[in-house]
């Protein structure tokens, strides 16, 4: 079956006048029907702009370099203007970080989701605003029928990523791109706001396309993982493999760094140093700086490219587990 | 406040240098010669306002000295003999035969001198009240931002204008003409303090609450000596910044009140006068009494203006 | 809101009393006025009557509220100059001035905002560019010589358009409009655009950097992230956001308009309280001064509470309580 989301050798480029950046470098995963796959990494690591580059909404400078996009198994990473503009909010939908500014705070929200059904669905203005109040009642918006003519100031910040989520569905995408959903949530709110995307993307086999930097969110929403360090993807695999038994020295690393429930008291280590900037990364693995297993190879030879179902860890020398095959 | 005293030796609090000084030292200079508007605004400002220094010395013509003219070389084309006495003119002349390039030496110079003496009034009055506000409050502060809001709320031409008729007013008749740039100066600076007083002021309440005014109250400086000492160098590049785009605006503002005929008169004429003389001839194809005058306004304002700009983006004050 | 209201209008009067107490000191201290209504030839009984009909020897707080009673009923007092009621002639040159500034608003708001816009939504484009380039000079380009730049190209030389003027007018009621005549319309285009230019110019600078300003924020990436077509993004929701901001500024600029008709009604010599009120200055006619500059206040002030009233129009988040919400 052809997975929803499928990224191949993806290359993001930002040309400077000191020199080309590349954000991005070389990075495959799919995404399948139904499932959630999270991408966890630093600030900076171009989980971000993995995911801005998919929906078309690269900041010039910035481009695709090389690699493709498909999303049903059509290429969509060379279409332009009008057709990209289809594609976004139809077949795929994106949630922000904050809820507080990726609301239009002079329209009210459900002028917001009605504008975003008619520009996708070929339905009637009464029609599209008794879906909008579905819609919100789907998310979990008490008294909907009433709160669809508020403005979004009247809503408190969870109530406003329940907006956000709604309209991000509401033209019904096979792709959902959640970048980093729950991070200016507090913190009570954040399980419910998870919850609330993996129950409805469950019901409808949205896939999901999951950035966090938050290994709690993962560990609670995602089916898959896919670790991304300095551009480059370090570790991919199923969510349980790789928090328990990560491969990548840096995903081991990033792992003794969060404290889990699930692994007691442990002592929280942290990784030495910082991730490199763009424009100073250094050769071989960009890793070997900080990277306790790092040997001469590592610094000579650029680390090796992971691509989907081939391998797990991006690395010359992973952490040897009994219980792996 | 700190309870325990300061012995005698005590360092006084760290002060912040002054940010102009600051930008002096470091890379003002360089990124002054990196800016070709800036260079090229700097030397044409510089070289205007040297001419009109040096006008007497430069000016061919004493356009002011009646002996010195020829009503029968009057409306000479440019650059061509005059019909009836042969002389050649650069920029031509106007209708008494005064030579156009002398008269806008001249009129640059009034310009120049009413437009930065009513920036001087208005940056003193405006930092002193500014100053005032800021440190003393209370009543002082709200009567005179007060009076701030409500000016701010016209037109500052329009308030020159009000001034200057009232001035006018208030001159015994046989004065008016001689009292007129004085006048105007008034005018125009009474018109234009505001800026700096809310500059001045929001600077004073930043720092007034700092550990060096409170350390230099602790040795007993007292409250002007801490204004003119400590507050006062902070405040300095964004008000250069405010003198510099004021002045361009002075320099308009003076031209557009003379050119109204509200202000230099005709026997002391600025770049507006000219200009207004100028307009009366347009229509009988004498082009040159108002194109020249016109274009060194014009250059003049352009380039203090640009040069206001780019000071602005250099020194980089909180300036809207 | 109701308390904003309140408030904004209390402080508009507070405004008005403080223009008015220099309107009618300059009326009061600014030259005598016995000196100016009797002539050389007076009794010291003619001065006397003549302060007792005039008030002038009640206290001053008196004599202020009473200034301010006959201000509201529109009584300035006679004109020096004409010896006519100063109210009579503002009200014979009043449709001429708000018939140019209505113009050269209208001008400065549509094509400033769409300029704005334009150069906001294109702003790599060479169009775009020159736009922002030409309207730098037009900052710095004296009101005067504009108009004197558009006299010279279109009268003098093309001879398209007359240089001064109203043209012909037609009364309608109490009000002469030039807007009903052909020359009424031709003469109004060169004052206007002269008035308007300058207003353009900063209204399309404002709304530009206000909307880049706007299209960097998040919810315009959400709403190009919804797939929303470019139109509705810029438009529906960029737009919008941008005249929040815009509106204060163009208020002013209303304001400065009927402030700086005096500048352009010089130039043209068109017919309205702008050239009066010049004149008044040149002729130190003190009633005329007075009363133009409580006209202009109750117009600054009046636009500025319109201001603040279409804030609550277009802002919901002013709308509401401030103690509700979340």
């Amino acid at each position: 079956m052809t997975p929803t989301l499928s990224i191949r050798n993806l290359t993001v480029d930002i040309p400077t006048r000191h020199g080309t950046l590349r954000p991005v470098q070389d990075v495959s995963y799919d995404i399948a029907q139904g499932e959630i796959l999270g991408v966890v990494g630093e600030s900076g690591a171009g989980k971000s702009m993995a995911g801005n580059a998919v929906i078309g909404l690269l900041n010039p400078p910035a481009h695709i370099a090389s690699g493709e996009i498909h999303l049903n198994g059509t290429r969509i990473d060379h279409l332009q203007g009008d057709d990209m503009r289809r594609l976004r909010g139809q077949q795929i939908g994106m949630v922000f970080q904050d809820p507080l500014t990726s609301l239009n705070p002079l329209l009210k929200i459900g002028d917001q989701l009605t504008e975003t059904m008619l520009a996708h669905l070929d339905i009637s203005q009464s029609e599209a605003r008794k879906r909008a109040i579905a819609a919100l009642e789907e998310v979990g918006i008490p008294g909907a029928a009433q709160r669809v003519d508020s403005y979004p100031h009247e809503f408190s910040g969870g109530m406003r990523q329940r907006v956000v989520i709604a309209l991000a569905l509401c033209a019904e995408p096979s792709l959902i791109i959640a970048d980093e959903p729950t991070t200016a949530l507090d913190v009570s709110v954040q399980a419910q706001i998870i919850a609330l995307l993996k129950r409805l993307c469950r019901d409808r086999g949205t896939a999901v396309m999951l950035i966090t930097h938050d290994m709690g969110v993962i560990a609670e929403a995602a089916d898959r993982v896919a670790v991304m360090y300095a551009g480059q993807l370090t570790e991919l695999g199923a969510v349980r493999d790789v928090l328990t038994a990560p491969l990548h020295p840096y995903t081991d690393g990033l792992m003794g760094s969060t404290p889990l429930a699930s692994r007691g008291k442990a002592r929280l280590h942290q990784i030495p140093g910082a991730m490199p900037r763009l424009d100073a990364l250094p050769d071989g693995c960009a890793f070997h700086p900080r990277c306790p297993r790092a040997q001469a190879d590592c610094v000579r030879n650029p680390g090796p490219t992971l691509s989907d179902g081939q391998g797990r860890a991006a690395c010359f020398h992973p952490l040897v587990r009994e219980d792996v095959a | 406040m700190v309870d325990t005293p300061l012995p005698p030796d005590a360092p006084i609090a760290v002060k912040d240098p002054s940010r102009l000084r600051l930008a002096l030292q470091s890379d003002f200079i360089y990124q002054f010669k990196r800016s070709p508007v800036a260079v090229v605004s700097f030397a044409i400002t510089l070289l205007l306002v040297l001419s009109a220094i040096f006008a007497p010395l430069i000016a061919p013509y004493d356009p002011f000295d009646p002996g010195s003219l020829n009503l029968m070389n009057g409306f000479s084309a440019p650059m061509t003999p005059n019909a009836f006495t042969g002389d050649s003119f650069w920029l031509g002349t106007d209708d008494q035969g005064r030579d156009v390039f002398s008269t806008i030496l001249y009129g640059m110079r009034i310009s120049l001198f009413v437009g930065a003496a009513a920036v001087a009034f208005a940056m003193v009055l405006g930092i002193t009240l500014g100053l005032l506000a800021g440190y003393v409050g209370g009543w002082t502060e709200t009567i005179i931002m007060r009076i701030a809001d409500v000016q701010l709320t016209f037109p500052s031409i329009l308030v020159a204008m009000l001034i200057f008729g009232v001035a006018k007013g208030v001159t015994p008749v046989e004065y008016r003409d001689q009292m007129a740039i004085w006048v105007l100066i008034i005018a125009i600076g009474l018109s234009d303090w505001v800026q700096f007083a809310r500059v001045v002021r929001g600077a004073t309440l930043v720092e007034k609450n700092k550990e060096y005014v409170a350390a230099a109250k602790l040795i007993g400086r007292t409250g002007p000596a801490i204004m003119m000492r400590h507050i006062l160098p902070n405040v300095l590049s964004p008000v250069l910044v405010i003198a510099t785009i004021s002045l361009a605006l002075a320099i308009i503002a003076e031209a557009t009140l003379s050119f109204l005929g509200v202000g230099a008169p005709p026997t002391q004429p600025s770049l507006g006068t000219l200009i207004r003389i100028g307009q009366g001839f347009l229509f009988s194809g004498e082009w040159w009494i108002l194109l020249f005058p016109a274009l060194t306004l014009l250059t003049l304002a352009l380039s203090v203006n640009l040069l206001g700009d780019w000071l602005r983006d250099a020194l980089n004050p909180r300036l809207r | 809101m109701l308390a904003y209201i309140i408030q904004r209008v209390g402080q508009s009067a507070l405004v008005l009393l403080i223009v008015g107490l220099v309107a009618f000191s300059m009326f009061r201290f600014v030259g005598d006025p016995i000196d100016n209504m009797l002539g050389q030839e007076r009794t010291q009984e003619d001065i006397d009557r003549l302060r007792g009909q005039l008030g002038l020897d009640q206290p001053f707080v008196m004599q202020y509220v009473k200034f301010l009673g006959g201000a509201v009923q529109g009584n300035f007092g006679v004109s020096y100059r004409q010896g006519r009621p100063v109210s009579e002639i503002l009200l014979e040159r009043a449709p001429a001035t708000l018939e140019l500034a209505a113009v050269s608003g209208f001008l400065a708001i549509s094509i400033g905002i769409g300029l704005g816009v334009f150069t906001a939504i294109r702003r790599n484009g060479i169009t775009a560019n020159v736009i922002m380039s030409a309207s730098l000079i037009g900052v710095s380009l004296p009101t005067f010589l504009i108009g004197i730049l558009l006299i010279y190209l279109f009268s003098v030389e093309l001879g398209w358009l007359p240089s001064f003027g109203r043209g012909e007018t037609v009364q309608v009621g109490g009000w002469s409009t030039g807007f009903l005549t052909e020359t009424g319309l031709k003469a109004l285009i060169l004052p206007s655009i002269t008035l308007g230019l300058y207003q353009m110019t900063l209204i399309m600078r404002l709304v530009r950097s206000e909307m880049l300003e706007v299209l960097r924020q998040d919810y315009i990436r959400f709403a190009r992230a919804r797939g929303l077509r470019e139109r509705a993004v810029n438009f529906r929701h960029a737009l919008k956001n941008t005249l929040v901001p815009v509106i204060t500024v163009t208020g002013l600029q209303l304001g400065s308009i009927i402030a700086f008709a005096i500048i352009t009604e010089t130039v043209f010599q068109w017919p309205g309280v702008g050239l009066l009120f010049i004149n008044a200055i040149q002729f130190v006619d003190i009633p005329v001064m007075a009363a133009y500059l409580m006209l202009i206040s109750v117009m600054f002030v009046g636009i500025n509470l319109i201001v603040d009233l279409l804030y609550f129009a277009i802002d919901p988040r002013l709308r509401v309580d401030r103690t509700g919400g979340h």
